[in-house]
This record gives structure tokens, sequence and C-alpha cells, in this order.
């Protein structure tokens, strides 16, 4: 007897809900058996991960907050990995859309330039695709992996920051922290709900979402990109361009992180600061696959991720977990999708040996 | 010391944890798999590796233990791989972010210990020539033994069946599978081996470089490592040098900042992703046939 997999012709209906749901409980019970193995309270440590975040008005629109940045990036991410475009320096595009952002408040801290925040968020778009394209030049002129290209060129992105805070645009009354100065007013992102630090890049991830809805699902052009990552030859015998497809994944990814390296420092921050890597792009790589690669999914999963934040935060204080029992979790979370995820794509038939 | 002395004694130890690492990812690559967790697998021998050394006193268990903690994670990795046939990429940073997770999970308690790293040894009459003698040939036993471990990693590679082997699986699975070659044992073993490596990595980082635990000292050591097997072009002498480069330019930093060079040392620290992202474009146009 043998253990096979077998593809499925379709993914099953209840297969793609129940994966990541299952995936879930996975992650809850390994977490609760290693928290427990390490001596913590891991009961009052999983119900700080999950349910303290919805116990109050404020750290529920912390994690609508979160949500914003992780919802876009992933969103962008998606349509890339859909077309086998790895794009795994979204953190990088991140960084360099925080960094274009910021050059109009640094150089105009007086807040005298018109249109100011339209501005920005257009520079850290444009910031955040170009630099995502470089990665898409090189693949389709030379052949270059996109998936070494853009972690190299996010691990620049790291040094380009570090140099910009510590050298030309460090605020000369900063007291010498790596910091730049506070945004003015009009370089600040309007606020969502009063009371609360959650603004209009929400809107922004939801307006993404509806797009790659929309074009994932009932244009063209995703079923296109589509096709090129389910069946690369079958795209090529239909004359699909595949640099187009290169061009458009990475490019799209990378306007999207751009749009949320800009939201960063325009919201929360308020300046632009080392703290501004905090990882934001890995972590949506994670919501993008544990969202199914689908728009509607990766709502879920990036909601479902923010929790985790927020929640990991309050379980710092309330069950001693030191602040990486958040990746921990995350790791454990794409880990176990991955593998119910086979559920989906393949049914597994014993078969008996056949004599060669 | 001077500057140069002090690149000379240094450099065989800042080189090693990347050294390692990338060989063990080299064979990984050469079965035909790329494994993105090197991050992580590093950290989480770091961790394991620098609290068995406190609590026993023996680098020899540090190092064991480090080497097994991290072949597990590693065999996380190739169950989403080879046996449920995940997406490489997602799988390795998954098992990456849950490395590093764990490292900072397990090493909190241990922070701000200390340990006693390894003495460095003197050779009679090497460590008698002048210059190099008290500095670059006076290294502990590590650095020695990896000096002999490349050299038959080599010898594998390129000299024995084994070796041809790992090559056809990674040139060709269906082909070496049609011959009769195990493949998926070959591709478990090279995952094994890369996660066994990357925990040496980080054993040699946290208990011998420099002996002491904090969350995130592996810095980054994982991509450079990852970008030095492209750098060496999938090749373990081009690997050992390209390590012993990047290991300089590490140096290179703290020195340029001690002697207040002029060019900011995030040039410096960029340089290694530069040049590998130059390499990749130049062997993949070789590869693909564009010239």
């Amino acid at each position: 007897m043998k253990l096979r997999l077998i593809r499925r012709d379709s993914a099953s209906r209840l297969a793609m809900f129940a994966a990541p749901v299952l995936a879930l409980v996975l992650t809850c019970l390994a977490s609760l058996v290693l928290f427990a193995a390490l001596g913590k309270d891991a009961g009052a440590a999983l119900h700080a991960l999950l349910l303290k975040p919805f116990l109050s008005w404020y750290s529920f629109s912390e994690v609508l907050l979160k949500m914003a940045p992780l919802l876009l990036i992933a969103q962008g991410l998606a349509i890339g990995f859909r077309a086998n475009v790895f794009n795994i320096g979204a953190e990088g595009q991140f960084i360099v859309g925080a960094l274009c952002a910021s050059a109009l408040p640094v150089y105009f801290p007086d807040g005298d330039f018109p249109m100011m925040l339209p501005a920005m968020i257009a520079f850290g778009a444009l910031g955040g695709m170009v630099y995502a394209l470089i990665a898409a030049a090189l693949r389709t002129r030379f052949g270059a992996s996109e998936i070494l290209v853009t972690l190299m060129m996010a691990l620049i992105a790291v040094q380009i920051l570090n140099y910009l805070l510590l050298g030309p645009w460090k605020d000369p009354r900063g007291f010498n922290f790596p910091q730049t100065v506070m945004f003015p007013d009009n370089a600040m992102l309007p606020i969502l709900f009063d009371g609360t630090r959650t603004n209009i890049s929400l809107i922004f991830a939801l307006l993404a979402s509806v797009f790659a809805y929309l074009m994932m699902q009932h244009h063209f052009r995703g079923y296109q990109l589509r096709t090129a990552g389910l069946a690369p030859r079958a795209a090529l015998y239909a004359g699909f361009s595949a640099p187009k497809m290169v061009w458009l994944g990475l490019g799209l990814g990378g306007l999207a992180a751009g749009i949320a390296g800009a939201s960063e420092v325009a919201g929360p921050l308020g300046q632009l600061q080392r703290s501004v890597t905090s990882g934001y792009g890995y972590a949506a790589i994670i919501v993008a696959y544990v969202g199914g690669l689908n728009p509607l999914g990766i709502i879920a999963s990036s909601f479902l991720i923010s929790v985790i934040y927020i929640g990991g935060d309050s379980a710092t204080v309330s069950a001693g977990l030191p602040v990486a029992a958040v990746e921990v979790f995350q790791g454990l979370l794409l880990f176990f999708y991955l593998m119910t995820f086979t559920l989906i794509r393949y049914r597994i038939e014993f078969d008996r040996k056949v004599p060669a | 010391m001077s500057g140069l002395e002090f690149l000379l004694a240094g450099t065989l130890a800042a080189s090693l944890p990347l050294l390692l690492a990338a060989l063990g990812e080299m064979v990984v690559e050469k079965t035909g798999l790329l494994n993105l967790g090197l991050e992580g697998m590093m950290a989480i021998g770091a961790a394991i590796a620098f609290i068995c050394v406190f609590h026993t006193g023996s680098h020899v268990l540090g190092f064991a233990a480090a080497a097994l903690i991290s072949t597990a994670v590693a065999m996380l990795f190739a169950i989403l791989v080879i046996g449920v046939k995940a997406n490489e990429v997602a799988s390795g940073l998954a098992i990456g972010v849950l490395g590093l997770g764990l490292s900072a999970l397990f090493g909190k308690s241990y922070e701000s210990r200390t340990i006693s790293g390894l003495p460095k040894i003197d050779i009679p009459v090497l460590s008698d020539i002048p210059l190099i003698g008290p500095t670059l040939l006076t290294q502990d036993i590590v650095v020695w033994l990896a000096v002999l471990g490349t050299i038959a990693l080599w010898w594998v590679l390129n000299r024995t069946k084994l070796g041809l082997i790992i090559a056809a699986v990674g040139e060709n699975a269906d082909a070496a599978r049609s011959i009769g070659y195990p493949v998926v044992l070959i591709r478990l073993c090279a995952v094994a081996f890369g996660g066994a490596m990357c925990g040496l990595a980080g054993a040699y980082a946290s208990t011998v470089y420099t002996p002491l635990w904090a969350d995130g000292m592996i810095a980054g050591r994982g991509w450079i490592a990852l970008a030095l097997v492209v750098f060496g072009t999938w090749q373990t002498g081009r690997v050992a040098f390209g390590a012993l480069l990047f290991g300089i330019l590490s140096l290179g930093e703290l020195t340029a900042q001690a002697m207040g060079v002029g060019l900011p040392s995030q040039v410096l620290s960029s340089l290694p992703y530069l040049v590998t992202i130059l390499m990749l474009v130049v062997i993949s146009r070789r590869r693909s046939g564009l010239v």
C-alpha cells in the first residue's frame, strides 16, 4: 500500500473554507502546548491573543489601524503570487514608499506645499512601484529571479533608510535621535473615528480589495494572471505575454506597498523613523497566503493577523509572553495553512504497489 | 592592533557563520529546492546553543543541540515542500518566521547572561610567522574544522558519485527518478543538511564569535548567506571565497567607522546585496542564453 496525492480537477469548496479554519485551530492547539511548556499561563495567553482585542473599542480600533497596511500590501502581493511572480521584498517597497512620501514634509516642514497629503501618497505609490519594477526589469530583461532580487532590494532599502535618518534627514532639534521632524498637520491622514488612531488608509485598503476582486475574478487581465500562474504553458499558447504579467504583478505589488508605507508615516508615526521597518512587508506575505490568495479571503486573514498583533501586545502584559509570541503564532499559522491547503488541491489515494 | 591586523584576525571568524549557512543552503539548492528560512534556522540554533552551553558548559553539546533543533525546523520545511508539495517560497518564510519567533521565545530569559567562548589555538611554527601568524593563523578549533569541512564538501560534491547524484536530482528530477535515484530521500537529506549547517552557524555566532544571546542577534546573516549562494554560483570554492569577502565587508564597516572614513557605513552594508543582484543578472543572462 502506498499513499499518493492526486491533484483535484477543481478545488473543493468545503475544503477552501475548512483549510484556514482548521489551520487556526491547529495553531491555537500548538501554541497552547508551546506556551504551557514554557511555563506560561497558556489559557491567559490565548485569551489575550485572540479575545482581548475585541474587549474594548480602542483596542479594536487599533486592530483596524494595523489591518490597513497589511490588507493593502497583501492584496497587491497576491495578484503577483497568483501569476507565479514572487515579490518577497514588499518590506523594501514599503520603506521606499515611506521615504518618498516623507521627502515632502522633510523639505517643506511648514507644510507650504500645494496638495501636501495627496502628493505624498502619490510619491509613495510611485516610489514603491518603481522600486519593485527594478526587479521586473531584471527578470524580464535578464531572467534574474525576482525572489532574490526583491529580497536584496528590501535589505538595501533598510540601509537607505538608516543613511537618511542618521544623516541628511535627521531632525536637527531631535536630540540626535534617528528620526525626521514631526510632520505638519496637512501632511497627516484624516482620522476615521474620533478618539482613535484609525485613519483613512483603511479605506484605501478596502478600495484596493474591491479593485483586486474585480480585476482578478471578473476582468480578462485577472484571468490572464491566474492562467499564467496555474498553467504557464497554456498562458503561453494563448498568447498572453509573460513579461507583461511580471511587470503587472510586481508593479501593482510595489504600488500597494508604497501607498501603505506613505500611509504609515502620514498616519500612526507622524514622522519617518526606524520603526517604519516593522515587518509589515513580510507579514503581508503570510496574510496573502493564509487568505488563499483570494481578495475576499485576504480581508479575513488581514483582520485575523491584526488581531494577533494587538493581542500579542496585551499578552506581553497579562501572560508575560515576549512579543516574539506573535511571530511564533504567525509562523505556525502559515505552516498549518500550507499543510491543510493540500486538502484543497489534492485528494489522498491509497494504491497498491505495482511491480515495476 | 592596527586596522590590517584586526581584519586579518577577525575575518575568518566573522565569515564562519555565513560560510556554514551558505554551504548548507547551497546543497539544498543543488537538489533543486530553495529554502528561504535560513535566518530563522540560524536564530533558533543560536538560541538553543547558547542555552545549552550556559547550562552544561560544553560547546560540543551546544553545537550538537543547535544542529539538531535547526534540522528539526528544516524538517518542517521538508514536510511542506516535499511532503505536501506546498509552495516553497511560502514554506521557507513560514519556518523562517517560526524559527525567529521561537528563538526569541526560548532565549528571552537568557538575555544578558554570559558564557565563555572558545580559546584561540596556537599552532607551533604557524603562529610564529610574522604578521599573519598571530592573527590570521591563530583561530579557534571551529574555524579549522570548518576549513576541513569545506574541503570535504567540495570533494563530495565534485569527486564522488553522491555529488553527481545530487547534481542530477537538481538538474532534472524526473530523469534522476527514472534512472532509479531516490529523489525524495536525496532532497530530504539535503534539507536536513542545510538545517544542521544553519544550526552550527547560529551556534558559532552565539557561543564563540560573540558569546551572548540577544534577540535579533543573527542580524540578517541568514539573508546574506542566501545571497552568498548566488554570489558563489553554487560552487563550494566560490561560496567560501564569497564568505570571506562578505566577512571582510562586515568588519570593514567597523574599521571604517573606527577610522572615520568618509564613506557612509550603509554603503558598505549594502554592498553584499548589490553585488549579489549584479551576480544574479550576470549568471541568469548567461544561463538563459540571452547573450
